[in-house]
């Protein structure tokens, strides 16, 4: 059918949906959209944004090792992942060095390492599919396996928001009513590391880096209040997930970085859209 | 339960070996504004993490209202007003969403709020007079705003010990007031407020009580006896401006009695003259004679 006919819209839609390696993708980019972009929230309000980066870089040696060792290779980019935010914790508590800093050595010294190894060990993953995904390419058992671990995370740190906000906020009120924000602050950083993990196969270590920032920041600039900061974040993200994967069919181009593509393209309006609502 | 602060022979020690508080102590038993008055870095803040449960005490006790810190603190019976530039105000949060967070102790673990904390939320946004602009974003409120909007957040949670963390800075002089005047009839309420401030100017109008304080408690006691020259002095050492005029400055007779002027902020500008409008400067600090 030629633009301009009727149906096209709804074909442009379905048609590439009859395809089975079509809908896993969709599904897939679909739950990454969304668990990113809950968790982006919060990301955005605690100055975090790095630390995305940081966890995403810092699996690749857990993979490759996990992969020698014959375990997992999802455990050992979580151990991986979790490790470089719990030892960026420690290292900015013990020395004089900022927080930023502290970050980009541990991940970039972590990712380096990982990329040693990838290319000493001979692994059967694909290097560029663990740096930019495949989201056409997952398995019904991927998708499986990412909406087990991203449907809770998201879930709770959805139900626990009025918490984790007031961690961002004022972590002394949050000290003052009993809650551990330490704790709280752990809790964020697991949730972060298993979407992360979670995401790899569809979105791979740099993609999803953006997916973890951009809805958040898009949520923020365009509303006043964070229960619709999350709500904008995450229809803005899933959309673009949506409309991405079925973009990238029709015009044949790769899916996962059009997604972000189209995420970013929307943080200007969304900015516009925000200064006239205030 | 009569709000209590009891502070004994507390030491706060970091691990890297910094002592920031040195067996400090003081007792607070009855509703009170105290003032809490030292230069920057004398330890202020430490005591304030103390109290809040923030750092363990490396020796001594706390006691609020009778309780330890932790127990305190799970009862909600202590509230934090945080210093202006400690909050980011461009946090997509409106003024009743923070006075909600008051109430939070209140709810379940999901924090819904019922009805009982929505009345809370409404009363405390009545008595402080922001209930017209509860539903602004916290960043378009005035500074004196945002500091009400906080107090309304320590009356709707119901706190019986409120620790203010330098309240007055970057608020005009009418504001202050209005402040000063809610803080009175929170002590009429029954409850106990620790401000910590270097505004020395308004320490004898608003405050019952004062520690001041430099690593440890140099002296504590009622404003009238306790807040002194002599005691500042000990306080602030060279870190005080101390303009001090009288005689051949002020006036041709032989009046031996002066004007003290302590602040440890700005250079003071101080009038003197038939019409009050003649500026003085103290020998010493002016101009280079030509």
């Amino acid at each position: 059918m030629a633009p301009g006919e009727a149906g096209y819209v709804i074909e442009w839609f379905t048609a590439p949906l009859a395809h089975e390696f079509m809908l896993r993708g969709l599904i897939v980019a679909m739950l990454v959209g969304a668990g990113c972009a809950v968790l982006s929230c919060y990301l955005v309000l605690k100055g975090w944004s790095l630390m995305g980066d940081a966890v995403s870089h810092a699996v690749l040696p857990g993979i490759v090792l996990a992969h020698l060792a014959g375990l997992s290779t999802k455990l050992g980019a979580l151990a991986a992942g979790l490790g470089c935010a719990l030892a960026t914790g420690y290292i900015r508590r013990n020395s004089r060095v900022r927080e930023d800093a502290v970050l980009a050595i541990v991940f970039a010294g972590m990712f380096a390492a990982g990329l040693v190894l990838f290319v000493k060990v001979d692994t059967d993953q694909h290097l560029s599919h663990i740096l930019f995904g495949n989201v056409l390419g997952v398995t019904w058992a991927e998708v499986a396996e990412t909406a087990a671990v991203i449907v809770p995370v998201a879930l709770l740190a959805w139900a626990r928001r009025r918490d984790l906000f007031l961690v961002c906020f004022d972590p002394a009120h949050a000290r003052a009513i009993g809650l551990d924000a330490r704790r709280l602050e752990i809790a964020l950083l697991v949730g972060l590391a298993l979407v992360i993990v979670a995401a790899l196969a569809a979105t791979g270590i740099v993609l999803v880096v953006a997916m973890l920032i951009a809805p958040g920041a898009i949520g923020f600039v365009a509303t006043r209040r964070f229960d619709a900061m999350m709500a904008v974040a995450t229809g803005v993200s899933v959309s673009a997930c949506v409309l991405g994967v079925l973009a990238s069919f029709h015009l044949d181009v790769a899916t996962a970085p059009l997604i972000v593509v189209i995420q970013a393209g929307c943080f200007l309006p969304a900015l516009w859209i925000g200064k006239r609502l205030r | 339960m009569t709000a209590s602060l009891e502070v004994r022979d507390v030491t706060v020690r970091y691990p890297n070996g910094v002592v920031a508080v040195d067996r400090a102590g003081f007792m607070l038993d009855q509703p009170t504004i105290c003032a809490l008055v030292g230069v920057n870095g004398s330890g202020k803040s430490s005591l304030f993490k103390a109290l809040m449960g923030f750092v363990a005490p490396g020796g001594g006790t706390i006691r609020i209202g009778g309780l330890a810190v932790d127990e305190a603190l799970k009862k909600g019976l202590v509230a934090y007003v945080p210093q202006s530039d400690d909050v980011d105000w461009n946090f997509p949060v409106l003024v009743e969403d923070v006075v909600m967070m008051g109430r939070y102790g209140h709810m379940g673990l999901l924090r819904i709020p019922r009805a009982a904390d929505r009345a809370a939320v409404d009363a405390a946004l009545e008595r402080v007079g922001m209930a017209a602009l509860r539903t602004r974003q916290i960043g378009e409120l005035s500074g004196g705003q945002k500091k009400r909007a906080f107090l309304a957040r320590a009356l709707a949670q119901g706190a019986q010990v409120i620790l203010l963390d330098e309240p007055f800075t970057g608020i005009d002089l009418t504001t202050e007031q209005a402040i000063v005047t809610l803080m009175r009839e929170m002590r009429g309420e029954g409850r106990l407020m620790l401000v910590s401030t270097h505004n020395l100017g308004s320490v004898p109008e608003f405050c019952d009580q004062v520690v001041l304080f430099n690593r440890t408690v140099l002296a504590f006691g009622p404003t009238e006896t306790t807040f002194t020259a002599a005691n500042l002095a000990l306080t602030f050492g060279a870190a005080l401006r101390h303009v001090r005029l009288g005689g051949a400055d002020l006036h041709d007779d032989a009046d031996a009695r002066h004007v003290t002027v302590l602040t440890d902020d700005e250079h003071p500008l101080v009038l003197y003259g038939p019409g009050g409008n003649q500026a003085v400067v103290p020998p010493g600090q002016g101009p280079a004679a030509t």
